[in-house]
């Protein structure tokens, strides 16, 4: 085997779509409960070319699959548990204890959420706390919910779940959205979306179930209680590089580092690429662009070899 | 899910409360992504099980009794019943290693 990719996003799914038309025959571990990657929980998405009346989420990772398929690309729906970069054969351990050794490794493992940190966030996760507004949004029809963050991610999500809920407040620690103009058009416009600026949630209050959280004005310092049956919870990502610490060159925040303008690590044979690699854009769009590096690269190295 | 026998509202009391064996149940909706991809998992942990593990799927767009009356507020969300109690639940799709981990202690 001349390939292995691991990640099924964006990045994961273009990387393999060059590498099978370069007649690599890549391998794709693609995760056991998160084929596709994130955009499986979005919504609606415009800003993917190709596309002039948008397009689902799920549909377009459902579309790059196929694409994936038709070509050639072995899809393994499994996830991997140990990535061994060192020497000229790269090695993948998938969690049924299959090894996946090839020449080339593409590192395409995303980013996970960001969970507030909370002491008791973890407890009361399906019990108001969510991180899928798309997954969940629909349980709290007629109740109050708040979303934390004030990116695409968040607002979006809070326009989705206007639908259901009876009121969103939208809870940012700054004094203005992230999110794109268009994105945060929409939840200006939306009546049952409110903000609560320069705050941070400091606490999650309910025993059994979310009742409400506290909120600290970052300003002022000031504390308040606001009632809430949901947390939808959108604050960004941490980039999935457990595997490879100690192994790869990572930035302090996690990300891999590639060679500025390329795809190549630390590591000789070893590629990456999308939002693990990406502190800055983080787009399906960028992702896939910077998968397509990655597949020429190897296949560069894998020539030059 | 196409992969588990379904349960509804009706017969959630016969098929899981009054069971004799641990009855893990697959809360889910078609339009949730995770769910799709953990449900054939469960099917997997179900027909590894024989005899000792019941599973079944509630769909909770037709269903919404039971999932109220367990305050299941994400799905997909996988709650264990032994003898009509809730003994169990796991919320958020999880990988096998991860389920099997977490549902070992109560089936034999």
């Amino acid at each position: 085997m001349s390939i292995v990719i691991v990640g099924s996003g964006p990045a994961g799914y273009t990387a393999a779509i060059y590498a099978a038309r370069a007649g690599l025959e890549p391998v794709v571990i693609a995760s056991s409960v998160e084929i596709g990657g994130p955009l499986t929980t979005t919504t609606e998405i415009e800003n993917y070319p190709g596309f002039p009346d948008g397009i689902y989420g799920p549909e377009l990772m459902e579309r790059m699959r196929a694409q994936v398929e038709r070509l050639g690309a072995v899809i393994v729906p499994d996830d991997a548990i140990r990535v061994a970069t060192a020497g000229d054969i790269k090695e993948v351990e998938t969690s049924d204890g299959t090894v996946h050794r090839a020449r080339a490794l593409i590192l395409a493992t995303g980013s996970a959420y960001r969970t507030l940190g909370l002491e008791c966030e973890k407890q009361l996760v399906g019990r108001g706390v969510s991180y899928c507004a798309t997954c969940d949004g629909a349980f709290y029809r007629g109740r109050p919910i708040v979303v934390v963050g004030g990116g695409d991610s968040a607002v979006g999500e809070a326009t989705f779940l206007a639908r259901f809920a009876s009121s969103v407040v939208i809870i940012h620690r700054r004094d203005q959205l992230r999110a794109a103009h268009r994105v945060a058009a929409r939840a200006f416009e939306e009546p049952k979306i409110s903000f609560a600026w320069n705050s941070v949630v400091t606490d999650i209050l309910g025993a059994e179930r979310v009742a409400g959280v506290e909120l600290t004005d970052t300003l002022t310092g000031a504390r308040r209680e606001l009632a809430a049956d949901g947390v939808f919870v959108a604050i960004g990502h941490t980039p999935r590089s457990e595997l490879v610490q100690g192994q790869l060159n990572l930035d302090p925040e996690g990300h891999i580092l590639v060679e500025p303008g390329r795809s190549h690590t630390s590591v000789p044979g070893v590629f990456a690429c999308g939002d693990v690699v990406d502190a800055i854009y983080r787009q399906a769009i960028t992702a896939a662009g910077s998968g397509a590096r990655a597949a020429l690269d190897a296949l560069g190295y894998l020539e030059s070899e | 899910m196409a992969d588990l026998p379904a349960v509804t509202d009706q017969t959630f009391d016969a098929e899981v409360m009054r069971a004799t064996i641990p009855v893990l149940v697959d809360f889910w909706a078609p339009w949730c992504g995770p769910c799709r991809q953990v449900s054939p998992i469960v099917a997997q942990i179900g027909a590894e099980h024989p005899g000792t593990l019941k599973v079944v799927a509630m769909n909770v767009d037709e269903n919404p009794v039971t999932p109220q009356r367990y305050n299941i507020t994400s799905i997909p969300t996988l709650n264990l019943y032994l003898r009509g109690d809730l003994i169990h639940s796991i919320v958020g799709a999880k990988p096998k290693s991860l389920l099997l981990a977490e549902l070992s202690p109560h089936i034999t």
